[in-house]
């Protein structure tokens, strides 16, 4: 009967056996899928510790073939260590250690998916987890024995002793598991490389259990800016959360509460909306009620506020991007990489977030495949459950016909040599499961996604004008170098003459003056060579900007006499991999007579390279 | 040929782009030369410039070319279109990219200079078609000397080969007992009229054209034309491609128009299948091709297919949407095409 059910049918289930029985939701839900959750669970924290403590990453993954579908996994770091004591609830219990209060962009689920990682270890081997730990500050390392008693949500310590550990810090940690070890597409060596891709600083050894071991080397030796954690901003807050965080605050009144717990809220706004709500202002927050609440959140919601700052966004930045996908995808040697692009902090309920995007083109890259997206939400890899997500959706929607790539009907992944990298980063991205797999597919996200990419594609069209430019200047170039003075050759050997001077003749197609580049390479070092030709019958004097991805040239020209040359050489060794070539801007020359420079700007407010939101 | 290089030499020393004038080669570009009979070249003029890439480049192999040309006479060597098309191989950025070009550049080079390829020493990779008749030749051999052939007791069921070479230096017409040359399309129907001994009951020449004759095959024609005052039928399928077969030998062909003069026969007479045939013998067809009915539109706008004749068939053909073979004629029996169809055809004319 409703309102009076019988005791026993509300026997308390502790949140361990919880997940026991719905291993799903964390995303244990195949035997292929659980080796990679391990792996995944243990990584994520791993580099979160190291980039919370501004420490190199230094990871070692290994998986090993106990017998038929039981496998060895250890994870090894070089991050802070453990300290002892916290040992068992960090590890042992489930949601321990989540101040869901504070708002903060890390990869991990805060306690939950390593922990999650041991229970199922443990409840399908039957064997208990391995840990070894030790900090700078610390003699030894501690090694730990452990289970989870999953009655009562606590670690089962069987063994803890100090050992010799020859490092700094660290900590490994060793589960063994069932399941079936997988390559492909959905494999821990892909989320391994993907995972390399954004962490440039970090260096990833991953031995398989066929012993084969493969290693992502570091390409920069510059910590990740680790990320700050924020209160929360009370647009986006949830009734629950306002009535757990009423218990859990040190203020002793509402105002108070308003004030200090939430971002963007003062003392003034606080009363403003405490009146609204028409609570007592001096009330304790600790005696607030469920209808108290709900006022409270309808005036949240009526109050001006500033929005949320972006502190607590942690980018992958356009750096570690470009040197990650430069490492990693530099194999397939794209004739194109775009200079990645980070998206402003944009605003989803209430919760900061912003959008990366970085892309490499053509090379071997296959032009008759679908573009390769690869997924990232807050610097984690997403391979599972692509077209449920909100970035493979935000692609399908751009039109990608008019931006040079193959799209049946305008319409889902276009095909073409491409590899996009998407990451969308904040404190509290909205995924559609629990076991974090794919971005809920929310408008404002989308948006912002395909605008992102806009942007992005945006440099590969103007790259691909200006290999087409430089192709036809190319061709004329050739005509008046090549051609002609090799008609003027044969001629002569026919007739046996003494070759004519074609200057006039050359002088008389070309009647430019030419600005070229040419990539050479002289013993070893690749050089970007800018010739500006003069092949107009006066002498020329001109300015020329040459603008390359580093930085700008000024140079003047001055009384470049008619079919000699002005060189300019530049050595590219800051450039790693795919250079996408000089942009070159004149003044002080009649525009008429130059091919292959751009009249600069009249105000010479130049950006550039910038690339400039719309 | 080296009055051209001095052209383009003189040029570049007076410090003018170099340029060449030559006379446009397509369909728009030819007239009816009505003193000959035969579609010549008109006014129209291309020109090409070293002005543009493609010019330039076009100026830089036809130098080559000729540099080719003029060695191999110092040498007193010749060559096939074929051979020339692999030697370009080591100008790299200026060889050939296909055997179409070279023959191309070829033919513009006897547009410039008035001369013909066998003048160059350059020769087709093919040889002429072949003859059985009785009509008597001699021909030079490798010994120098002249060979008396009768091209119907002298050879053996394939006939005399015509050599690419036919002019008198090389081939000689001594006599003929004949009334006629009927040309055949295909060697099936010339190896009909052979076996049913159409030669002699007709007292026909019968030359095999293997397809769109070869130069030689259509050089020889006119010279049985006019040294043997023979009058020319040509009997082929009924098809756009076969019309054009009559066309090239009777009108001269929009390729070699400025050789017209010296290769049409513009007497020849057409006994090929008609679309009227089509329908008074009731033939065997096929469909048209896309491609068929493509090119009957591009000969309702040739202008040599520009009289009454010409156009009633086109158009009936496109109507019908139907083409036939020679051999179709079979469906009435082996003899059908001897004993009536071509008497039929050549009374009709006569």
């Amino acid at each position: 009967m409703p309102g009076r059910a019988k005791k026993e049918e509300y026997k308390q289930v502790s949140v361990s056996e919880f997940f026991e029985k719905n291993r799903h939701i964390l995303g244990f839900d195949s035997a292929q899928k659980s080796l990679f959750m391990i792996v995944k669970e243990a990584v994520d924290n791993s580099l979160d510790a190291c980039e919370e403590r501004a420490i190199l990453p230094e990871i070692k993954v290994s998986v090993d073939r106990v017998k038929d579908d039981i496998f060895r996994i250890t994870v090894e770091d070089n991050g802070p260590g453990i300290e002892r004591t916290v040992v068992p609830r960090v590890f042992g219990q489930l949601l321990y250690g989540s101040r869901f209060h504070v708002l903060r962009q890390t990869r991990g689920q805060q306690g939950l998916g390593i922990t999650a990682s041991i229970l199922y270890g443990q409840s399908t081997s039957g064997e208990p987890c391995i840990i070894t730990t030790k900090r700078r500050e610390d003699e030894v390392a501690f090694h730990f024995v452990l289970g989870i008693d999953v009655r009562s949500n606590k670690a089962d310590l069987k063994v803890e002793e100090p050992i010799i550990w020859d490092r700094e810090s660290g900590t490994s940690i060793t589960i063994t598991a069932k399941g079936r070890y997988v390559t492909g597409k959905q494999s821990i060596m892909e989320y391994l490389k993907e995972v390399a891709v954004v962490n440039p600083n970090a260096r990833i050894q991953f031995t398989d259990p066929d012993g084969k071991t493969v290693t992502f080397e570091r390409s920069i030796n510059e910590p990740a800016k680790p990320s700050r954690p924020t209160k929360p901003h009370p647009y986006g807050i949830e009734l629950g959360e306002l009535l757990s965080l009423s218990q859990f605050t040190e203020s002793t009144d509402i105002v108070k509460m308003l004030a200090t717990e939430f971002s963007r809220v003062s003392e003034n706004s606080a009363t403003e909306i405490v009146q609204k709500a028409g609570v007592d202002p001096g009330m304790n927050p600790k005696d607030l009620t469920k209808e108290q609440a709900e006022s409270l959140m309808k005036a949240i919601g009526e109050t001006k506020l500033m929005p949320p700052t972006g502190e607590s966004l942690s980018p992958i930045s356009e750096q570690f991007i470009r040197l990650g996908m430069l490492a990693v995808y530099g194999e397939e040697r794209p004739s194109f990489f775009g200079k990645p692009v980070s998206g402003k902090v944009r605003i989803y309920k209430g919760n900061p977030f912003s959008v990366e995007v970085g892309m490499v083109y053509g090379g071997d890259l296959p032009s008759d495949q679908p573009v390769r997206i690869v997924r990232y939400a807050n610097k984690v890899p997403l391979l599972f459950q692509p077209g449920s997500c909100a970035i493979t959706q935000a692609i399908s929607d751009i039109d990608w016909r008019q931006l040079g790539f193959d799209q049946k009907q305008g319409k889902g992944v276009p095909y073409g040599p491409a590899i996009i990298l998407v990451h969308v980063h904040g404190p509290r991205l909205p995924y559609i499961s629990e076991s974090k797999e794919a971005i809920a597919p929310i408008e404002e996200i989308m948006d912002e996604i395909k605008n992102v990419i806009r942007i992005e594609v945006r440099q590969l069209r103007k790259f691909n004008s200006r290999a087409e430019r430089n192709k036809k200047i190319g061709e004329k170039f050739n005509l008046v170098s090549v051609v002609v003075p090799e008609i003027a050759k044969k001629a002569s050997e026919i007739l046996s003459k003494e070759i004519p001077d074609c200057t006039m003749v050359i002088t008389r197609i070309a009647n430019v003056v030419f600005v070229r580049e040419d990539i050479i390479n002289e013993n070893g070092v690749k050089i970007s060579r800018s010739s500006v030709v003069n092949y107009t019958m006066d002498k020329i004097s001109m300015n020329l900007k040459i603008v390359f991805p580093f930085g700008e040239k000024d140079m003047e020209i001055r009384d470049l006499e008619p079919s000699k040359s002005y060189i300019f050489d530049q050595e590219l060794s800051r450039i790693t991999g795919g250079y996408s070539g000089a942009e070159y801007y004149f003044t002080g020359i009649n525009p008429v007579y130059v091919q292959g420079a751009e009249e600069l700007p009249a105000d010479w407010n130049l950006k550039g390279v910038e690339t400039v939101e719309e | 040929m080296k009055n051209f290089v001095r052209q383009i030499y003189d040029s570049i020393q007076r410090g003018e782009i170099p340029e060449i004038r030559l006379k446009s080669r397509t369909k728009e570009n030819i007239v009816l030369d009505s003193l000959l009979g035969v579609w010549k070249y008109g006014d129209q003029e291309v020109l090409r410039s070293a002005k543009k890439m493609d010019g330039a480049q076009f100026m830089a192999k036809t130098l080559y070319t000729i540099q080719f040309i003029l060695e191999m006479l110092g040498e007193s060597k010749s060559s096939t279109l074929r051979e020339m098309y692999y030697i370009s191989e080591g100008w790299k950025d200026y060889k050939f990219t296909a055997q179409d070009e070279s023959n191309l550049l070829v033919e513009d080079m006897e547009v410039i200079t008035e001369l013909l390829r066998e003048d160059f020493h350059l020769r087709p990779e093919e040889n002429g078609a072949s003859i059985i008749g009785n009509i008597t030749i001699e021909e030079k051999n490798r010994k120098n000397e002249f060979k008396r052939i009768n091209c119907r007791d002298d050879v053996g069921d394939a006939g005399y080969t015509i050599p690419y070479n036919v002019e008198s230096e090389k081939l000689r017409l001594i006599s003929h007992d004949a009334d006629m040359i009927v040309a055949l399309e295909t060697g099936g129907m010339f190896d009909r009229l052979v076996e049913n001994k159409f030669d002699e009951d007709f007292r026909a020449v019968l030359v095999h054209l293997k397809g769109q004759p070869a130069r030689s095959t259509r050089r020889l024609l006119k010279r049985m034309n006019e040294e043997m005052n023979l009058p020319v039928y040509i009997f082929t399928d009924g098809d756009p491609w076969s019309f054009r077969i009559y066309a090239s030998i009777a009108y001269g062909a929009i390729k070699t128009a400025h050789i017209s003069h010296w290769l049409a026969v513009p007497t020849a007479e057409f006994v090929g299948i008609t679309a009227s045939d089509i329908l008074t013998y009731d033939l065997p067809t096929d469909k048209l091709s896309d491609k068929d009915v493509a090119a009957l539109n591009a000969e309702l706008q040739d202008p040599r297919f520009n009289t009454e004749f010409w156009k009633s068939e086109i158009e009936t053909m496109l109507k019908i949407n139907q083409k036939a073979e020679q051999q179709a004629l079979a469906k009435y029996g082996l003899n059908f095409v001897t004993e009536t169809y071509l008497p039929e055809k050549l009374n009709l004319r006569s």
